[in-house]
């Protein structure tokens, strides 16, 4: 297993191709003896996401039973609408689309994370069961105690701690190893899926068409609520995370480099995934599990820089921007709060899997 | 002999533990001696229900033990593979989209999306060069689009919802004589088949470059164990739904006590499978009476902890 490396540079890219391999990198020094790589391309990546995200939330803010055009929408976030679509803008719609950005960064950051510990490009959170033991807790509250909406999400949230805590146990043996993670991961998860199916049996038909509309992922409905305390858990999980990001760099060189290098192994790794568990769990629970967000958004990001390493910035954009374009296109696509954003973002991963089987495979990186 | 009498005693169990309790003296009676009364009629039902479990566990035993075979992957399985789960999304297409009811009409989606999905994760996986934790990963991987597929269709129609919900958990409960007689010829076929497979598969294990001098045609083996899982999956998940880890235990007990050869793995694991599905599916009916637990999550909550049993025991080089 040590031979699958996510890391190796992008052989088929046409700048490694072309003997440009040396990324335009800028350190910056500070007086303490701290620095800091700066990429160029990777900036102008993350720059271009963030206009992208904020495009498409522009667009999505204006659309729906009453749509707004992009100039109102601007003009309304600014103060300057009317009432109606002062309204509209900041109560009703604005809402949605900040839970949209911060679930898709969190899942594009989770994804990164677990990514790069796993070492293996399919290692998502979706894929090791964390967010069908989110969904356990969901559906717990929906089909047993038919509980309300600030229910269900403080059970998603126990749920995903809950099966994150039990992988983690599961899986260490004299430190935990990215193989056995992601094996143990799979067995919980179908356990997990299992139960799910066994209480969607149970609920009757309400309950049962409420918990599906809930796990394929939606952001229908979502308001201030749900914003603060996602935002409160990202302001305090995204500078630890960047914190430990060097760490993590050595890390994907294997553990005994890692030691050599003066690493603290197991316990960045601890952090980095209790971090990354956290943001899985509380962004399950604002809006369901939204598929393969966390799966694609870090691969996405990587061929977008084109630099090794987990990228957390750049999929951390990337996964915000293909969240809020999805639920754009869902709505564009087949009307208003029809088919919920999840749906979309399935068939965007079986589309990335195929692409995948095409590509990752030649390489022999998977 | 042993496994054999242990398969016998499940079965007793199976007919005789329900909702309604039964006497062995009634199951007697209802077995050889039926008049049609209340008793009767339950171990009629129980009957083919307990036939439809032996069969669906015998197909899930011996493709699992093919597929652990052939891809010389001790983490195989139907389930973790994502046939079971590329049969079932076939048949729910087949179901909402084609009004395709009976199951002699779907079976044959089982089998396409079975075999789809087979080569798929198998392509995904790498080829010669998979991995098991890369085979897993793609097995998974698969089936999680292909549960958002099944959900984006039962938010779509109501009437997949209240069927489907069902289905897709994997359960004997369904179960009628109609059922088996239509699966019945393809699950015969896909286990001789597999039983026929025990002598090239023994080549197979060594190794390509063994397996080609010892003068085994690798190619036409692999098709053919493709064929025989594919045969034994599909028929078992059209006629019951996906059900997971059957396939991944048993093959292991067995090879605890036979050794490495197939030829005695496989029979083994063909009497030995129906006695954990049949098993689990009592226990289901005892542990949630008088509703029951459908076999699929049964199977599941036990095969979960022996899966991560194996994963942990194993050190990295067998891996």
């Amino acid at each position: 297993m040590r031979t699958v490396r996510k890391t190796t540079p992008d052989t088929s890219a046409p700048a490694a191709a072309a003997g440009t391999a040396r990324p335009l990198g800028r350190a910056l020094r500070a007086p303490g003896g701290l620095s800091l790589r700066l990429d160029a391309r990777a900036l102008a990546v993350v720059a271009a996401l963030l206009l992208a995200a904020l495009t498409a939330s522009v667009l999505l803010i204006g659309t729906g039973d009453f749509p707004i055009s992009a100039g109102d929408v601007l003009r309304t976030l600014v103060g300057g609408g009317d009432r109606g679509q002062e309204f509209i803008v900041r109560e009703l719609r604005l809402p949605r689309v900040l839970v949209g950005l911060l679930v898709g960064a969190s899942l594009g950051l989770a994804g990164a994370l677990f990514q790069s510990v796993t070492r293996n490009p399919l290692g998502s959170p979706d894929v090791l069961g964390l967010s069908a033991g989110a969904t356990a807790g969901a559906l717990v509250m929906i089909v047993l105690f038919s509980g309300s909406a600030a229910a269900v999400t403080g059970g998603a949230l126990v749920g995903g701690l809950a099966t994150g805590l039990a992988i983690y146990l599961l899986a260490w043996k004299q430190g935990v190893h990215g193989y056995r993670l992601v094996l143990v991961g799979i067995g919980v998860s179908a356990v997990v899926t299992a139960v799910n199916g066994y209480l969607i049996t149970k609920a009757d038909f309400v309950d049962a068409a409420r918990a599906v509309v809930w796990m394929t992922g939606s952001l229908n409905g979502r308001d201030w609520t749900q914003v603060w305390p996602l935002l409160a858990l990202f302001a305090v999980l995204l500078p630890l995370v960047l914190s430990q990001a060097r760490g993590l760099r050595m890390l994907e060189m294997g553990d005994d480099v890692s030691y050599a290098l003066g690493v603290r192994v197991e316990r960045v790794r601890l952090v980095l995934m209790v971090s990354a568990v956290l943001l899985t769990a509380a962004a399950t629970a604002a809006c369901g599990p939204v598929t393969f967000v966390a799966l694609t958004a870090p691969q996405l990001a990587r061929r977008l820089t084109r630099s090794p390493g987990p990228n957390l910035v750049p999929s951390l954009c990337m996964g915000a921007t293909l969240l809020v374009t999805a639920d754009w296109a869902a709505q564009r696509l087949f009307g208003a709060d029809q088919l919920p954003v999840g749906v979309v973002t399935g068939v965007l991963g079986g589309l990335y899997l195929l692409w995948l089987l095409v590509t990752e495979r030649r390489a022999g990186r998977i | 002999m042993a496994a054999a009498g242990l398969l016998a005693l499940v079965a007793l169990a199976s007919i005789a533990i329900g909702a309604k309790e039964l006497t062995l003296a009634q199951v007697w009676h209802g077995l050889f001696q039926s008049t049609g009364s209340y008793g009767d009629v339950v171990v009629d039902e129980r009957l083919s229900r307990t036939v439809l479990g032996l069969l669906v566990g015998a197909a899930l035993g011996l493709a699992g033990a093919v597929l652990q075979a052939l891809t010389r992957n001790p983490l195989a399985d139907p389930g973790l593979l994502g046939i079971n789960a590329g049969a079932s999304a076939a048949v729910v297409t087949a179901m909402t989209f084609f009004g395709v009811s009976s199951v002699s009409g779907y079976v044959w989606f089982a089998f396409a999306g079975a075999a789809a999905v087979g080569a798929l994760v198998w392509f995904l996986g790498g080829s010669r060069g998979a991995t098991p934790v890369r085979l897993a990963l793609a097995g998974t991987a698969i089936s999680a689009a292909l549960y958002g597929y099944l959900q984006a269709v039962m938010i779509t129609d109501d009437a997949a919802l209240g069927k489907m919900r069902f289905w897709t958990v994997g359960s004997l409960a369904t179960a009628t004589d109609t059922t088996i007689l239509q699966v019945l010829p393809f699950l015969g076929a896909g286990m001789v088949l597999a039983l026929l497979l025990a002598r090239p598969l023994n080549a197979v294990e060594m190794g390509d470059d063994t397996a080609r001098a010892l003068g085994a045609n690798l190619n036409r083996t692999r098709a053919l164990s493709m064929l025989a899982a594919t045969l034994l999956c599909g028929a078992a998940t059209a006629a019951c739904g996906p059900i997971v880890f059957v396939g991944l235990m048993v093959p292991h007990v067995v090879r605890s006590f036979t050794g490495p050869d197939l030829r005695w793995i496989l029979p083994y694991a063909a009497v030995l499978s129906p006695v954990l599905l049949l098993g689990s599916d009592v226990v289901g009916r005892i542990v949630a009476r008088p509703a029951e637990l459908q076999v699929g999550v049964v199977t599941a909550v036990i095969g979960g902890p022996v899966f991560i049993l194996l994963v942990r025991r194993r050190r990295t080089a067998q891996l």
